[in-house]
């Protein structure tokens, strides 16, 4: 097959190879190589319970941020009601920089989702190889002679080695994803730590700092367009009654 | 012939769709040489769905070994680069 193929396969197929070939111990016997089959199992299903534990702590954050949306929504009204426009926009600005920071994380929670899956899948096909392995493994133990038996065996134990290898392979770059997901939701603890998503009347003496934070990270005509929104409803309501013409 | 797509599972595909097989591979090598992510992201993408339209899902209880086994679907253009200057996802 050498040279009839591209080699943007043929270079994961040698590097897989290169992978088993270091791993076989001639050695071994196969029944060991069952057990290291079935511990592989297990780490896999470790590996499943990490993403699941990154993705419960990605749907908390979800959903304080969610409650930190409306609380901040409900501030910037009320703002604007009493006449303080600077602190509604200030409360928008913060509603938008936790919208974005939610929408993030809720897309995140979505790739951990589809992760957790393919290594349940993954799991159960290297299940099932090894286990077809073990009947084979018995069955040719039986009926065969040594020597043929021995072949046969070892093709099986390639096949299911190659399984082995992407299984930990998945395993791999889900786990990465996850540790990439786990900086940044530090990151947003942080932010949360430093009040940028709380609400108004829990504003420090940071406050300077934050809003200045703040005023880089909205995009302020977005932050205009909802403040003059919220302007309206109110002016429709009635207890403003400036904004009779429309925003035109 | 059995192509295994990395992480995702084993295809049986027909004798005779080698050469096809090598000319949409020899676009994504291209692709990742010239640096572009568009037509990496579409000549990898025609890959992939070459082998997953043209191959059978290989049964779990198979136990043979790929002939050829392509990368991760998920593969950036960065780590398809890292690759081929052999600091990849496995270490040459």
């Amino acid at each position: 097959m050498a040279g009839t193929s591209g080699r943007f396969t043929t270079i994961i197929k040698a590097k897989i190879s290169k992978l088993l070939d270091r791993a076989e111990d001639p050695g071994e016997t196969l029944d060991y190589s069952y057990q290291k089959q079935l511990e592989l199992l297990q780490n896999v299903k470790k590996g499943i319970a990490e993403v699941v534990t990154s993705k419960k702590r990605l749907q908390m954050q979800a959903d304080k941020l969610q409650q930190s949306v409306v609380k901040l929504d409900t501030q910037a009204r009320q703002a604007l009601s009493a006449g303080n426009e600077d602190l509604a926009r200030v409360a928008l600005e913060r509603k938008q920089l936790t919208q974005t920071e939610l929408q993030s994380l809720d897309s995140q929670v979505q790739e951990l989702e589809a992760e957790q899956q393919k290594l349940i899948e993954s799991e159960q096909k290297l299940r099932t190889k090894i286990e077809s392995f073990r009947t084979k493994k018995e069955v040719v133990k039986a009926q065969y002679s040594a020597a043929e038996a021995r072949v046969q065996i070892s093709e099986a134990a390639t096949g299911v080695g190659e399984e082995m290898a992407d299984v930990g392979l998945a395993m791999q770059r889900a786990l990465d994803k996850t540790e990439d997901m786990r900086a940044r939701a530090n990151a947003v603890e942080e932010l949360e730590a430093a009040g940028t998503f709380e609400d108004l009347t829990a504003l420090g003496s940071g406050q300077d700092d934050i809003d200045r934070q703040l005023a880089e990270l909205t995009s302020s005509s977005q932050v205009d367009d909802e403040l003059a929104k919220m302007k309206a409803e109110l002016g429709s309501g009635g207890s403003a009654g400036q904004i009779e013409e429309g925003q035109a | 012939m059995i192509v295994r797509i990395a992480t995702e599972g084993q295809y049986e595909l027909p004798d005779g769709i080698h050469d096809e097989l090598n000319q949409l591979d020899n676009r994504v090598v291209a692709a990742v040489e010239a640096d572009d992510e568009s037509a990496y992201r579409e000549s990898f993408a025609a890959l992939l769905d070459f082998i997953r339209g043209r191959g059978t899902v290989l049964d779990d209880t198979d136990l043979r070994e790929s002939d050829l086994i392509v990368p991760p679907p998920d593969l950036t253009l960065v780590e398809a680069e890292a690759e081929f200057t052999g600091d990849g996802l496995l270490p040459d």
